[in-house]
């Protein structure tokens, strides 16, 4: 049991590989993917001394369980939750050892969504385009976390720099989403565009890493009729027939017909990303530069 | 390019919108060339579509957009590059539906189809899959009423003006014309996506 890996003792609702994604090939129909909380998975990098680009764990609402095969630095970020290592509790938000065969518990989100987990030496799946994630729209990457799955560790490249606060944005308790001009602005009444900047909106629970899924008024279009298939940003706010927004999140599609009244900032897509079902959001309108 | 309107999309890209297809491919062209030049400013995607290219991850898209209107795009040198051949047996499920909606005989689809030159217009709604243009407007289909839960890799396809071959098994709404052994995506291989956009297709029938 000295092997550089560890093996899944519970997937969780959700766990994926993650990295910085794989930008560059949407002209083939490939989604940038990655992780959705980036400065969340960038600090739990950090905190376990590794590059940025090091591939990590991203886990939804309840947490995973994993037992390293070796003795390995780790550190949980994101979305707060009970640590424990073979059932004594350990730090969120600081580098953590792991001795060989324990387990590590990432609980129940406390509050927010997605929680991180890096390794030292980080997650070696074998890439594809140039990223360990895991896209769930298209299925490239590794697959999602299944109980027992044994998934394979770098090796520890410099020692971890030990932090002794670190700096936590707390789960939202209202998303404010600061978004600029959409291509197709015009194809939506006057009134729509007043609603989506001033109704009080919540995160619908039909979320997921595609996009954030939005309950609130919906959205009249000005004009009707089919938009020919475009390409679509991250961020990018699609109304569909139903009038009701849909915020692009990583795995968005490429293209898409329905039309695109605004485009979130990315910045504020973190938060988007901590957001649970029932959060209120906001649509704020951001300054031109 | 008279028709060529710049819009905006958020702080960092552009969608360029065009009059036709042609003109789509001829201003994704250009971009591509300028991109190898090393004079186009740093960008992340270059998206053609239907009708527009976005592109992502711009510093300035409002300086981009101005200098764009200045562009001399050359029209299309055609046949330049050899044209991709796909091997296809024309047996799928909707091959009669669509010749009833073509108003030919049965074998006349796969006859018609295997003498058309595609282009791929874009990729998207899976990696690799490309939307074919070639067909003559009267040849337009629509999708079926109820998508298939699972259409076969390596399905060939038409919906609209379009001819697609389905890169893995996944749920469609696409009319089934035929089928090929072609491996349209594999991520181990260098380029992973067979058809890319701006490329000609051909397809050519196999014996039954």
């Amino acid at each position: 049991m000295t092997d550089r890996a560890f093996a899944v003792v519970r997937a969780g609702a959700l766990t994926s590989v993650q990295d910085q994604g794989r930008a560059g090939h949407a002209h083939l129909g490939v989604p940038r993917s990655g992780a959705l909380d980036r400065p969340a998975s960038d600090l739990a990098n950090r905190l376990v001394g590794n590059h940025l680009e090091a591939a990590v764990l991203e886990t939804t609402l309840n947490g995973s369980a994993v037992r390293p095969r070796c003795a390995v630095t780790v550190a949980v970020t994101g979305a707060p939750c009970r640590v424990t290592v073979d059932g004594r509790p350990a730090a969120w938000g600081a580098p953590v050892r792991v001795a060989a065969g324990a387990v590590l518990e990432v609980g129940h989100a406390e509050g927010g969504v997605r929680s991180y987990v890096a390794f030292a030496g980080g997650i070696a799946c074998e890439p594809v385009l140039g990223s360990r994630s895991t896209d769930l729209l298209s299925g490239l990457g590794p697959a999602p976390l299944t109980d027992g799955a044994v998934l394979p560790l770098g090796g520890e490249s410099a020692p971890p720099v030990y932090a002794d606060a670190v700096p936590c944005q707390g789960p939202p308790r209202e998303l404010v989403l600061r978004f600029g001009p959409g291509p197709r602005t015009d194809w939506f009444t006057e009134r729509s565009l007043h609603t989506l900047a001033t109704a009080l909106y919540r995160v619908s629970s039909a979320s997921n890493r595609i996009g954030l899924r939005t309950e609130g008024p919906p959205l009249e279009r000005a004009v009707h009729g089919e938009l020919p298939s475009e390409g679509m940003v991250l961020g990018a706010v699609q109304v569909p027939p139903d009038g009701h927004p849909v915020v692009f999140l990583a795995d968005h599609p490429t293209t898409g017909g329905y039309p695109v009244i605004a485009v979130v900032r990315e910045r504020d897509l973190a938060a988007a990303a901590q957001a649970a079902p029932g959060t209120p959001i906001r649509f704020v309108p951001a300054g031109r530069r | 390019m008279s028709t060529m309107r710049a819009l905006p999309v958020g702080d960092h890209a552009l969608l360029v919108e065009l009059g036709s297809s042609e003109e789509v491919e001829a201003l994704h062209a250009e971009l591509l060339r300028r991109r190898a030049a090393g004079t186009l400013p740093a960008v992340r995607e270059i998206v053609p579509a239907a009708r527009t290219v976005l592109l992502d991850g711009l510093d300035d898209p409002g300086r981009f957009a101005e200098r764009l209107t200045g562009w001399e795009i050359p029209p299309l040198s055609p046949g330049v590059r050899g044209a991709i051949e796909i091997p296809v047996r024309y047996d799928g499920p909707d091959l009669a539906a669509v010749a009833g909606l073509w108003g030919v005989p049965h074998d006349e689809v796969g006859r018609i189809h295997s003498a058309t030159e595609f282009r791929v217009a874009f990729c998207g709604f899976a990696p690799g899959f490309g939307y074919l243009t070639g067909l003559p407007e009267r040849y337009t289909v629509p999708r079926r009423d109820t998508p298939r839960t699972a259409v076969p890799a390596g399905a060939v396809a038409l919906a609209g003006a379009y001819t697609g071959v389905y890169p893995r098994s996944s749920p469609g709404g696409w009319q089934l014309i035929g089928s090929t052994r072609a491996v349209l995506w594999d991520h181990a291989r260098v380029p992973a996506a067979l058809l890319t956009p701006g490329a000609r297709v051909r397809f050519v029938p196999e014996e039954l």
